[in-house]
C-alpha cells in the first residue's frame, strides 16, 4: 500500500469527472432523502430529480445592468474548481495529475471559492445577492487561513507536498487519529467553500436566497451542482490527506478511496440538518481565536513529532 | 513546440488582460482582469519546472485580487449598474510613461544576452532557487518576512480608532467588553 501512486493519461479525464459527478449526484439525493425524511414524506429521493428536470426547462431571468460575463464565470466557476481538485487526488494505483505539489494546488484553488461565490452575488446587480456575497466573504476571512494551516499538517507529517507521497506516508496511524484538530478544520473548510450547511447565511433565506437569489434555469442548476461537486472534492481529498489513502483490508486500493469518500460525503451532507448556521460576524471571532491557534499548535506538534521522531 | 506555443499563448493573454485592467470600467472588472493577467503569468512560472512557485503566484493573486475587489467596491459604493470607473488618471503623462517602461522592460528580456544551462535540473528546483537568490542571507530573509507581518499588525493596531480602554473602560474592569458589534467568544 505504501507504493506512490503513478500518472495516468490524461484520456482518463473523463472517468475522473464521471466519478466526481456519480459521487455529487449521491450527495444530492442523499440530501433530497433527508429532507424528505425531515418533511414527513417518503419520496424525498425524487426531489433532486425533479428540481433538475424543473431547472434544465425554466427560463432564464433577467436583471437590469447585470454583469452578465462575470456573472456566468462565477456560476460555473465551483463545478471547474470541483474538477480541479480532483485532478491530483490519487485513486489507489493510480492518479491524473501527479504534481508534486498537489496540496499547494489544491489550496490555490480552494481561495477561488473567494472569486467564484462573490462574483455570483456581484453579478446580479440584486442587493440581497450581493449581501449574500459578502457574508460569504466574511466567513472566508475566518475559515482561510485555519484551512490553510489545517493542510500544512499532513505535509509537514509526510514531507511531502505530493498527495500520492502523503497518503504513502500514513501506513500503520492515519493521520486522522493523531491530528484531529486539523481535519476537523479541514472538513469546516470544505463546508465552506461548498457554501454548505453552517456556512449557508450566504445564502440565507433571510437575505431572499442571497448569492443564489436572481439565480434560474441552467445557472442555477450548475452552482448548486458546482456546491455538490465541491463537497464529493473535498471528501475526496480528504482520503489521502486524512484517511489512509487506499489503505485497508479485503478490497482493492481503488475502492477504499471510493468508500471512505462517499461515507465522509456523506457526513457532511447529514450535517446540513444537524449545526446551526454560522452568523459571519461571531464566526469571525471563531476563527481568529479559536480555530486558527488550535490549528498552529497541532501543526507545532506535528512539527515536533516528526523532528523528534 | 507546444509548450512554447502555450507559454507564448500566456504571455499573450497576460499582457492583453493587463491592459483590459485600464479599459473596462468597474472595479469588479478590472481585479479580476489583473487576476486573469497574474493567472496566466504564474501558468507560465509552471512552464518553466516551478511548480511550487507557479501555483504560489496563482494562490497569492487571486486571493489578493478577490480581497482588493472587496474593498474597492465597499470603499466606492459600487454596483454593475453604473459602470464608470476610469482607472487612468493623468492619462496624458502615465500612458506614454507606462508604455515606455513595459517597452524598456521588454527588450530587456528579449534582448538580453541569456545563459544557456550549465549542468542538469537539480533535483528540488524551489529549494535550489531560494539558494541562489538569497544564498546565506536566507535566514535574515525569512526573519524579514516575520518582522513585515508583526509591523502590518502594529499598523492596524495603532490605527484603529477604538482602545481597549473604549472597550473595558478606563480602568479597564468592565466585563464584557462594550463593543458595538460583539463577538463569537464572549469577551
Amino acid at each position: 500500500m505504501a507504493e506512490v501512486p503513478a500518472a495516468v493519461s490524461g484520456g482518463w479525464a473523463p472517468v475522473a469527472a464521471g466519478l466526481l459527478g456519480t459521487l455529487a449526484v449521491a450527495a444530492a439525493l442523499l440530501d433530497g432523502a433527508l429532507a424528505g425524511r425531515a418533511a414527513g414524506v417518503r419520496s424525498g429521493m425524487g426531489r433532486s430529480a425533479g428540481e433538475v428536470a424543473r431547472l434544465l426547462r425554466q427560463r432564464r431571468r433577467t436583471t437590469v445592468a447585470a454583469d452578465r460575463l462575470l456573472w456566468r464565470i462565477g456560476g460555473a466557476g465551483l463545478l471547474v474548481m470541483a474538477l480541479m481538485i480532483v485532478t491530483v487526488v490519487p485513486l489507489g494505483r493510480w492518479t491524473l495529475f501527479d504534481l508534486d505539489v498537489g496540496v499547494v494546488w489544491v489550496n490555490a484553488l480552494d481561495v477561488l471559492a473567494w472569486a467564484f461565490v462573490w462574483l455570483t452575488g456581484w453579478g446580479a446587480n440584486s442587493a440581497y445577492a450581493l449581501v449574500g456575497g459578502y457574508r460569504f466573504l466574511a466567513h472566508g476571512l475566518a475559515y482561510e487561513l485555519p484551512l490553510m494551516f489545517a493542510l500544512v499538517a499532513p505535509a509537514v507529517a509526510a514531507s511531502s507536498l505530493r498527495v500520492g507521497e502523503v497518503a504513502a506516508a500514513q501506513q500503520g496511524l492515519w493521520f486522522v487519529v493523531w491530528m484531529p484538530v486539523a481535519f476537523v478544520v479541514y472538513c469546516l473548510g470544505v463546508v465552506a467553500i461548498a457554501v454548505w450547511g453552517p456556512f449557508s447565511p450566504a445564502l440565507g433565506r433571510d437575505v431572499a436566497g442571497g448569492v443564489t437569489a436572481e439565480l434560474s434555469g441552467v445557472d442555477r442548476l450548475l452552482f448548486l451542482a458546482g456546491r455538490y461537486a465541491l463537497l464529493a472534492a473535498g471528501a475526496a481529498f480528504a482520503v489521502p490527506m486524512f484517511l489512509g489513502g487506499g489503505a485497508g483490508p479485503l478490497l482493492p486500493a481503488w475502492a477504499w478511496v471510493l468508500v471512505k469518500a462517499t461515507v465522509l460525503l456523506a457526513g457532511l451532507v447529514w450535517l446540513r440538518r444537524r449545526v446551526p448556521a454560522l452568523r459571519p460576524d461571531v464566526f469571525m471571532e471563531v476563527g481568529w481565536l479559536v480555530l486558527l491557534p488550535a490549528v498552529l499548535l497541532q501543526d507545532l506538534l506535528v512539527a515536533v513529532v516528526v523532528i523528534g521522531g | 513546440m507546444v509548450t512554447h506555443l502555450v507559454f507564448w499563448g500566456l504571455a499573450v493573454v497576460a499582457v492583453l488582460a493587463g491592459v483590459a485592467v485600464f479599459v473596462v470600467n468597474s472595479m469588479a472588472r478590472a481585479s479580476y482582469s489583473l487576476a486573469l493577467s497574474f493567472i496566466a503569468v504564474g501558468l507560465q512560472v509552471l512552464l518553466l519546472q516551478q511548480l511550487y512557485v507557479g501555483v504560489l503566484v496563482i494562490l497569492m493573486m487571486v486571493m489578493e485580487m478577490a480581497i482588493m475587489a472587496v474593498y474597492m467596491n465597499m470603499f466606492m459604493g459600487m454596483n454593475p449598474a453604473m459602470m464608470s470607473m476610469n482607472m487612468v488618471h493623468g492619462a496624458r503623462h502615465a500612458l506614454p510613461v507606462s508604455v515606455g517602461v513595459f517597452l524598456l522592460l521588454a527588450a530587456g528580456a528579449l534582448f538580453a544576452p541569456w545563459p544557456s544551462r550549465r549542468g542538469s535540473l537539480p533535483e528540488d528546483v524551489t529549494a535550489a532557487l531560494g539558494t541562489e537568490l538569497m544564498g546565506p542571507k536566507m535566514l535574515a530573509m525569512a526573519a524579514v518576512g516575520v518582522v513585515m507581518a508583526a509591523t502590518i499588525v502594529s499598523g492596524v493596531v495603532l490605527a484603529a480608532h477604538r482602545t481597549r480602554y473604549d472597550r473595558f473602560g478606563d480602568d479597564l474592569r468592565r466585563r464584557p467588553a462594550a463593543d458595538p458589534q460583539p463577538g463569537g467568544v464572549g469577551r
